[in-house]
């Protein structure tokens, strides 16, 4: 194992971050502030209670999974994707490392991203509102599972971009209305029974809904459900990049 | 000794159809300069693409130090270090980042004081903490080249190092190259500029249509396909060749004013001396002679011009 390389690949990305901080943490505080005094505070506060919880806390969660799923795709796609687009690509393939050391670099470095981002908007939920966490575990095991995977996706995407176009397909256009119509701000019993049918194929209700039953033990779907699809999404994308490493699709002539 | 690279039947085809490469056998002897002569699109740079991991070989084999270099390619990527052919790099790092970058990717932990060397040995100490997007373009260059020092490799491939670069960096970039080999790193260069090939390397190979035409120590290459050219200044011109030097194959120059006459230098009889009494029995004055011997760049072309 070349525990060095992972460890320059892992320090290489967090410079990243510490570059861009504005970008990188602060942004994403603010906008989540944002839905918190406008959902939370002012509709929130003339709107009944969701399964028990005050409507500010009951979207406390989805807000999180929502900036988490951002973050771990869009750090863990502009990681692998610009040395690619730049071309100093050429050096992680000559390097002797192989392609677990790689994802773990990189990958890691986008969790651990997501993960810093998605408690600062943790901590500053709890200013708004009151969070209470029932199953610490099992909000802790959501949160990693949730950012490992999605840092992996992420970086699938970055390796199948050919330009920023295709790069922010999936972070601009396709994470947005899952996570909206996935039950962040709402629970599914409040749609008509046919949206509530369509939403079961989302797979963010199941995080959002599990993640949500960590919290306050109400959830649209049970939570071994929720985690076996956590778990299911996760085994699928190390399979992709299993295959993208032994083909070298669109890394290695 | 065995060689430190060995390259066996080597070919590559890309997705298009294209090949690259067309069963390459080079042997690359440890310690040496080996300069990679050819034309763009000949295959230089596919080549050195395989043999760094860059590019996938559709068949033969590559060992470095009796490693392959894809089933054993930790040995062999750790002990290879590459300074590509494009300036590239990540605009938003230090110099001294990206060169400690570097060195941590070959798995080696970190040392500042050889990075400190490397760095001043390049006149690049004082960039240290300059991002890399404020850097000429030589300068980039140099930081290249300490990214693949920072490693202390055993072989090196240079692609191009000098395409674009001024007149004393390429000097200088020259004197690191026997530094480098004085301490017993071999070198294998790809080049444009013959009188770079002609300058620092021991052997020379020459590309085209991704095959080697040829391999061979460049004194000998020079010798064996070297021509002499030996022009003869005339005081009055001619209007032809005279009857009497025809059978010497002299060719009249610069309106009549000179001949010219080729010979190999190699060859037991030059026929300078029969040639010369030829002249003066013919009645002709000669004011001038000199002879000059053909480059290698002469030779690069006529190879490469047979291969069209």
């Amino acid at each position: 194992m070349n525990i060095e390389a992972i460890k320059s690949i892992y320090a290489f990305e967090m410079a990243r971050t510490r570059r861009t901080l504005l970008q990188s943490i602060v942004s994403p505080v603010i906008t989540t502030s944002l839905y918190f005094i406008v959902f939370g505070a002012a509709i929130g506060s003339r709107m009944q209670e969701v399964q028990g919880v005050s409507y500010g806390a009951f979207i406390a969660p989805g807000l999180i999974m929502l900036t988490l799923l951002n973050q771990c795709i869009g750090n863990g796609s502009f990681g692998i994707y610009f040395p690619k687009f730049t071309g100093t690509i050429y050096e992680i393939l000559s390097s002797p490392i192989s392609m677990i050391e790689i994802v773990i670099g990189y990958v890691g470095a986008a969790a651990t991203k997501g993960l810093i981002v998605g408690t600062i908007i943790l901590v500053t939920a709890s200013l708004f509102v009151d969070i209470s966490i029932k199953h610490p575990f099992m909000m802790v095991l959501f949160f990693v599972l949730t950012a490992v995977s999605f840092s992996l996706f992420g970086f699938m995407i970055g390796i199948w971009a050919k330009d920023f176009e295709q790069l922010n397909l999936f972070p601009m256009l396709i994470i947005p209305p899952l996570v909206f119509l996935g039950g962040s701000f709402y629970s599914i019993d409040m749609l008509p029974p046919f949206w509530q049918a369509v939403s079961h194929f989302n797979p963010v209700l199941y995080l959002v809904s599990g993640f949500r039953w960590s919290f306050y033990e109400i959830a649209d779907v049970s939570p071994v459900v929720s985690l076996a699809t956590v778990l299911g999404f996760l085994a699928v994308c190390l399979t992709i990049t299993a295959w993208i490493f032994k083909t070298g699709y669109k890394l290695k002539n | 000794m065995a060689p430190i690279v060995s390259i066996r039947n080597l070919t590559k085809s890309y997705a298009s159809g294209f090949q690259a490469l067309k069963g390459v056998d080079l042997d690359i002897e440890e310690g040496e300069i080996l300069a990679l002569l050819g034309p763009n699109g000949a295959g230089k740079t596919t080549m050195i693409s395989i043999i760094c991991g860059i590019v996938t070989p559709s068949g033969g084999t590559v060992t470095v130090a009796g490693s392959d270099i894809l089933t054993d390619y930790r040995k062999t990527r750790a002990i290879i270090g590459l300074v590509p052919q494009e300036l590239t790099l990540d605009a938003f790092e230090t110099v001294w980042n990206t060169v400690a970058f570097s060195r941590g990717l070959h798995g080696c932990s970190p040392n500042p004081a050889l990075i400190e060397r490397i760095l001043r040995d390049l006149s690049l100490y004082d960039k240290k903490d300059t991002m890399l997007r404020h850097l000429s373009g030589g300068m980039r260059r140099r930081v290249l080249i300490a990214k693949a020092l920072s490693y202390e490799p055993k072989v090196l491939f240079l692609d191009e190092p000098t395409a674009g670069v001024d007149v004393s960096l390429r000097k200088d970039m020259w004197q690191l190259v026997e530094r480098l080999r004085a301490s017993g790193v071999t070198i294998i260069l790809t080049t444009h500029y013959i009188e770079e090939a002609e300058e620092i390397a021991d052997r020379i190979g020459v590309i085209n249509h991704g095959q080697i035409l040829l391999v061979e120590d460049k004194k000998a290459l020079m010798a064996k396909l070297g021509r002499k050219q030996m022009t003869v200044e005339l005081a009055e011109p001619l209007t032809a060749v005279p009857d009497a030097l025809s059978s010497y194959g002299v060719t009249l120059a610069e309106g009549g004013g000179r001949l010219v006459y080729e010979f190999d230098a190699a060859g037991e009889r030059t026929g300078i001396s029969s040639l010369l009494s030829a002249l003066s029995q013919a009645g002709l004055r000669v004011r001038d002679i000199s002879t000059e011997q053909s480059s290698l760049e002469d030779i690069f072309v006529e190879l490469v011009g047979e291969g069209r």
